[in-house]
C-alpha cells in the first residue's frame, strides 16, 4: 500500500499526531462519496495514509475553515483515476455553448468550417514488427509479421499480417484486414475479416478482437474468429518491452492459438494448438530501424500434435532468429 | 515609416552554425564553433532586425537555414528568424500589410495584442487567412504597453520560423527606467517537418523520449533502496501506464533551442556598460519548450509578466512556457555572463552571452539532472498528502501543530457542506470541486484528477528546492490590480485532457472537431477554472482578452495573455467579455493545439 509514498521523490517520513485526524476525515469522505467512485475500472492502489503531510493539502490551513469546501475522492481505496464510466451527473461539454457551434452563430465566418486540426486529419503507418531468418535443426526459415494502420485517433483501417516461408514456399499466412475503434484509454475494438492461407486449404474467418495496453505494459493482441461450416479459432498474443538501456530492449513474446474443430486440411486439431514463447533483443539504432536477435519455442499440443506426429513432424522446434524491426 | 529591411529573402545569408547533435549530448559545444559562422552572421547574432513607426510592410517567404549542419528551409517573415521586432507606441493606429510569397495560405497573430477579432489573425476564426499571391492589411488601435510578440497562426509555419517580437511604448514614456533594452526570444527547430514529428507521435507517443526509465535503473535503485523500494517506486506508473519522465513531447534528439534566432554554439550576445540597468524583454516563442531561464551571477527581477507591469520581484530563475513574456531588469557589473534557459526535460538549452562586447563568454552551467515526475503531478493535493512533496508548502503553511486542527475542520466540513456549492459569498472563491466532464471517461483521457492542487506558489519539477529563488506565479502582483472591479457572475471550467498513449489532446476530453464554443455573454465578468487533468503543463492562451489569474482562494493575483496550468492544477481567473467576436483558446503547445487542445470563444 506504500506505493505513493514511495515515489521517484524523497520521502517525508511523517507521522504522528496529523496523520490520525485526516485518516478519520478520509472515512468520513469516503462514506460520503462511495457512490461517486464506484465505476472503477482500473481501481488505484490506495494510499499510504502514514506519509501524508496534511499542511500541504490547499484549503487546510488552520482558522480558515471556511476555505476548506468540498473534500472530492477522498475514499482513496476506490479512487478512480482512469476509466469507468461517466456519473450521471457529469458535466456537458457542450453546457457553455449557448446554442452556437463552430459553423453557425454570432460572427460564425460564412461557408463550410475551414478550420481543421488534427484531430480531423488521417495518420497512418506501418511496422514490420518481425520480419526474420529462423534457424532450426530441420533447415532455415523466414517469418514476417506486420500491421499497419491508416485513420483517425479514434477510428482507423488496421492490416496485420503474419507468416512463415520455408523450402521456398509461403507454409502459413494470416492476413486480417479490420476496423480500429477506441473503446477505453488503452483499448481497441477490432472488426473485420482473416484470411488464411499457405499450405493447404485457404479459410477466410470473421474477426472479433481487442489490441490494446495492460496494465505494467503488457502489449496484448487478442481476437476469436468465426468461418465457415461452424469453425472457431481463438488467438492471444502478449508482448513486453524491458529497456536495458535507452536503446537496447529484450522483447519477451508468447502467442497462443485455439480452434474449436478439427481442420485436417491444415493440420489443425481442436483445441489448443500451437504456442508460441520467444525472446528478442534489438538495438534501435533509431525509433524506426531495429535489428534484432532472439531465440523462439514453438510448440504443437493436444490433437494437433497428435497429427504432427501421425506426418512424423516434430511438435515442438526451437527457433534461433535474427530479423529487423522497422516503421515508417 | 518604412521597414528597414526589404524582402529580399533569397539573400538571407546562410547561417553556418554547429547545431546540437541529435541525442542531447550538450555540453562542451561551445568549443565547437565553425569559422564561417562568425564573419558571416555576425548581423544575426545580434537578434532580429527592428522595424519602428505605424506603417509596416511584411513579407512572408521561404527562406534556407542551416541551424544543425543541415540546410533546411524555413517560413519566414522579412527574410530573418526572428522576423523584425516590431515597435509600436500605444495610442497610434499601426497599419500592417502582409504579403504571402509562400505556395500555401499564412497569417499573423499578434500575440496578446487586445484589438478587433477581425484583426487576430487566425483562419478559420478571426479571418478567412491570407492566401498566396494575397496581401492582408492588418489596422489596429494599440491599447497597451509592454512586450508582445507575433506569430503564424496557420498550421506549423510559427515552429518552421515564423516569431517576431512586439515592443509597445507605453503613452506616458517608459515607468520601467533602463539604460538598455535587449528582447531575447527563445524558441525551438527542428530539422523534421513538424508533421512528421506529428506522426511519429501518433505513433509512438515516446519516440523523443530518451530519459525512459530503464533495467539498468531499476537495478541501481534496488541495490541502493532494496528491491521493494524501487518496485514500490514504479508500480504505480506501470499500473496507469503512464511514463514518469514524459516531461516534454519533444527533446533534444529533435529540438535545437534557440536564443535570438541563434543556437547556443552561435552565442547570440547583448551587449552592455558596467553599471547600466539592463531591461532583457524575455518571449517563448518556442512551439514545444518550456524554458527555465537564469543568469548566473546576476538577479533577475521581474517587472512585467506578459506585457503588464508587475511589481518588482527578485529572483534566480524563471519557468516560462510557449506564449509567456517576461520582463527582467539585471545590473550585470562584471564582463560577460551567461544567460542559460534550460528546456524543461533536461535535454537541452538555449544559451547566449551579456557582455561588454561581443566575443566574450562565460562559464556555461551544466544541464540539472531530469526528475521523475512526482505524484503532486499526477494526483494534485492528493499526491502531495502522499509524497510528501518538497515545494508544496502553501504561503502561512500549518505546523505541526496545526495539523490535528486541519484534520479536524475537514472532517467538519465534509458534513457541513454540499458537493458543488460554494457557502458564504456566492463565487467571492473558486469552486474547488472537480467537475469532470462527462466525456472524460472515453479512449481520449488517460487520467482525471478528482482533488486537483490549487496552490500557485510551486514553480514545477524539476525546480523545486534546486537551492535557486524560482519565480512562482504567486510572486506576480500586477500593478494597478484587476481592470474589472466586478465578481465573476458565473463559473466556466475546463478540464485539459489528452491520452499521451494516443498522443491526443483535448478539453474535456473532446477534440476541437467534436466541440461547441464557449459562449461569453458580452459584457459579463466570468470566471474560467482549468483544471489540468494531465501530466504536462499547458500554457494556455486566449485571444482578446486578459485573464486576470485569482489567487489561490480568490482574490486578483496578475492579469496574463498566456496562464500555464501545471500538471494536476486547478487554477482560475477572471475574464471580461468586452470583445465581441470569435476568438481562439488552447494549449499553446503547438502539437497540444493542432491536436485539438483549442476551442472557440463566442462574444455575443
Amino acid at each position: 500500500m506504500a506505493i505513493i509514498g514511495l515515489g521517484a521523490t524523497p520521502v517525508r517520513a511523517q507521522t504522528g499526531p496529523a496523520a490520525e485526524p485526516m485518516n478519520h476525515a478520509q472515512h468520513q469522505g469516503a462514506a460520503s462519496d462511495a457512490n461517486k467512485h464506484k465505476a472503477a475500472q482500473d481501481a488505484m492502489p490506495a494510499m499510504d495514509h502514514g506519509g501524508m503531510d496534511p499542511g500541504a493539502m490547499p484549503g487546510m490551513k488552520p482558522g480558515k475553515t471556511e476555505t476548506v469546501g468540498e473534500m472530492p475522492g477522498m475514499d482513496h481505496g476506490e479512487m478512480n483515476m482512469q476509466g469507468g464510466s461517466a456519473p450521471p451527473d457529469a458535466r456537458d461539454p457542450h453546457a457553455y455553448s449557448g446554442g452556437y457551434t463552430l459553423e453557425s452563430g454570432p460572427y460564425a465566418l460564412p461557408g463550410p468550417r475551414v478550420l481543421r486540426l488534427s484531430d480531423e486529419h488521417n495518420f497512418g503507418a506501418l511496422l514490420i514488427d518481425r520480419l526474420e531468418r529462423s534457424h532450426t535443426r530441420d533447415g532455415n526459415g523466414a517469418s514476417y509479421d506486420v500491421q499497419g494502420w491508416f485513420g483517425r485517433d479514434y477510428d482507423r483501417l488496421v492490416v496485420k499480417a503474419e507468416g512463415d516461408v520455408s523450402k521456398g514456399k509461403l507454409q502459413e499466412a494470416r492476413t486480417e484486414l479490420l476496423w480500429g475503434h477506441a473503446i477505453a484509454t488503452f483499448w481497441d475494438t477490432q472488426l473485420g475479416m482473416r484470411y488464411d492461407s499457405g499450405v493447404g486449404s485457404d479459410r477466410g474467418w470473421l474477426a472479433f478482437g481487442v489490441q490494446g495496453i495492460a496494465p505494467y505494459w503488457f502489449e496484448v493482441d487478442a481476437a476469436a474468429y468465426v468461418g465457415n461450416r461452424g469453425r472457431t479459432a481463438l488467438r492471444l498474443g502478449a508482448e513486453y518491452e524491458v529497456l536495458l538501456t535507452q536503446k537496447l530492449v529484450l522483447q519477451p513474446r508468447v502467442e497462443v492459438n485455439w480452434y474449436g474443430r478439427r481442420d485436417k486440411a491444415r493440420d489443425t486439431g481442436a483445441g489448443l494448438s500451437e504456442g508460441v514463447a520467444g525472446l528478442r533483443l534489438r538495438y534501435e539504432f533509431s525509433r524506426e530501424f531495429a535489428p534484432y536477435v532472439g531465440v523462439e519455442r514453438v510448440g504443437k499440443f493436444g490433437e494437433t500434435a497428435d497429427l504432427a506426429r501421425a506426418a512424423g513432424e516434430r511438435t515442438g522446434e526451437t527457433r534461433w532468429v535474427a530479423g529487423v524491426r522497422f516503421w515508417f | 515609416m518604412k521597414p528597414d529591411c526589404l524582402p529580399v529573402p533569397h539573400l538571407l545569408r546562410r547561417r553556418f552554425v554547429q547545431g546540437l547533435a541529435a541525442g542531447g549530448v550538450l555540453l562542451g559545444l561551445s568549443s565547437v564553433v565553425k569559422p564561417g559562422w562568425a564573419t558571416g552572421t555576425k548581423a544575426v547574432s545580434r537578434g532580429a532586425p527592428v522595424l519602428s513607426g505605424t506603417e509596416f510592410n511584411l513579407v512572408i517567404a521561404e527562406s534556407p537555414v542551416n541551424f544543425t549542419g543541415n540546410p533546411r528551409m524555413a517560413t519566414t517573415i522579412n527574410g530573418s528568424i526572428p522576423a523584425p521586432t516590431l515597435r509600436w507606441r500605444e495610442g497610434d493606429t499601426v497599419t500592417i500589410r502582409v504579403t504571402n510569397t509562400l505556395r500555401e495560405d499564412t497569417s499573423i497573430h499578434w500575440h496578446g495584442i487586445i484589438l478587433p477579432f477581425q484583426m487576430d489573425g487566425v483562419p478559420g476564426i478571426s479571418f478567412k487567412g491570407i492566401a498566396p499571391g494575397d496581401t492582408f492589411t492588418y489596422r489596429f488601435k494599440v491599447e497597451q504597453s509592454g512586450t508582445y510578440w507575433y506569430h503564424s497562426h496557420s498550421g506549423t509555419q510559427e515552429q518552421t520560423g515564423m516569431y517576431g517580437a512586439i515592443v509597445i511604448e507605453p503613452s506616458g514614456g517608459e515607468a520601467i527606467k533602463a539604460d538598455r533594452d535587449h528582447v531575447i526570444h527563445l524558441s525551438d527547430w527542428t530539422d523534421e517537418d513538424p508533421m512528421r514529428v506529428f506522426a511519429k507521435l501518433k505513433t509512438q507517443s515516446d519516440y523523443y523520449n530518451y530519459n525512459q526509465p530503464t533495467a539498468a535503473d531499476f537495478f541501481g535503485d534496488a541495490s541502493r533502496n532494496g528491491l521493494k523500494a524501487a518496485i514500490d517506486k514504479r508500480k504505480m506508473w506501470n499500473e496507469m501506464r503512464m511514463s514518469p519522465t514524459d516531461l516534454a513531447d519533444l527533446s533534444a534528439a529533435t529540438l535545437t533551442y534557440l536564443m535570438n534566432g541563434t543556437t547556443p554554439t552561435g552565442n547570440w550576445t547583448g551587449t552592455f556598460r558596467p553599471g547600466e540597468r539592463v531591461r532583457l524583454r524575455f518571449i517563448n516563442g518556442a512551439a514545444n519548450t518550456f524554458y527555465d531561464v537564469r543568469i548566473p551571477g546576476l538577479k533577475l527581477t521581474v517587472v512585467q509578466a506578459d506585457g503588464q507591469d508587475v511589481e518588482p520581484v527578485t529572483v534566480d530563475e524563471f519557468r516560462f512556457g510557449p506564449g509567456e513574456t517576461y520582463d527582467v531588469m539585471v545590473a550585470p557589473k562584471d564582463d560577460a555572463y551567461t544567460v542559460f534557459a534550460q528546456a524543461m526535460d533536461r535535454t537541452g538549452f538555449a544559451r547566449g552571452t551579456l557582455a561588454v562586447r561581443e566575443g566574450l563568454e562565460a562559464p556555461v552551467p551544466g544541464i540539472d539532472p531530469a526528475e521523475w515526475l512526482p505524484m503532486t503531478d499526477m494526483m494534485g493535493a492528493m499526491g502531495a498528502m502522499g509524497g510528501g512533496m518538497a515545494g508544496m508548502s502553501h504561503g502561512g503553511s500549518a505546523g505541526m501543530g496545526g495539523m490535528n486542527h486541519g484534520g479536524t475542520a475537514m472532517d467538519h466540513s465534509t458534513h457541513a457542506m454540499q458537493a458543488g456549492m460554494n457557502m458564504g459569498g456566492k463565487l467571492a472563491k473558486p469552486s474547488t470541486q472537480a467537475r469532470h466532464a462527462k466525456t472524460e471517461y472515453g479512449p481520449g483521457t488517460d487520467m482525471r484528477v478528482d482533488m486537483a492542487r490549487t496552490n500557485l506558489d510551486d514553480p514545477g519539477v524539476g525546480l523545486r528546492n534546486n537551492g535557486r529563488r524560482v519565480l512562482t506565479l504567486s510572486d506576480l502582483r500586477t500593478i494597478g490590480g484587476a481592470l474589472d472591479s466586478r465578481g465573476p457572475e458565473r463559473e466556466v471550467e475546463l478540464h485539459l485532457t489528452g491520452n499521451m498513449e494516443r498522443y491526443t489532446w483535448s478539453l474535456d476530453g473532446l477534440e476541437f472537431g467534436q466541440s461547441t464554443p464557449v459562449h461569453f455573454r458580452f459584457g459579463e465578468r466570468l470566471r474560467v477554472i482549468l483544471h489540468n487533468d494531465t501530466m504536462m503543463t499547458h500554457p494556455m492562451h486566449l485571444h482578446g482578452m486578459w485573464s486576470e489569474l485569482e489567487q489561490d482562494g480568490g482574490g486578483f493575483q496578475a492579469r496574463r495573455h498566456t496562464i500555464p496550468v501545471q500538471p494536476a492544477q486547478r487554477i482560475s481567473f477572471l475574464v471580461t467579455a468586452d470583445a465581441l467576436g470569435r476568438w481562439a483558446w488552447h494549449c499553446h503547445l503547438m502539437l497540444h493545439m493542432d491536436a485539438g487542445m483549442f476551442r472557440e470563444v463566442v462574444v455575443a
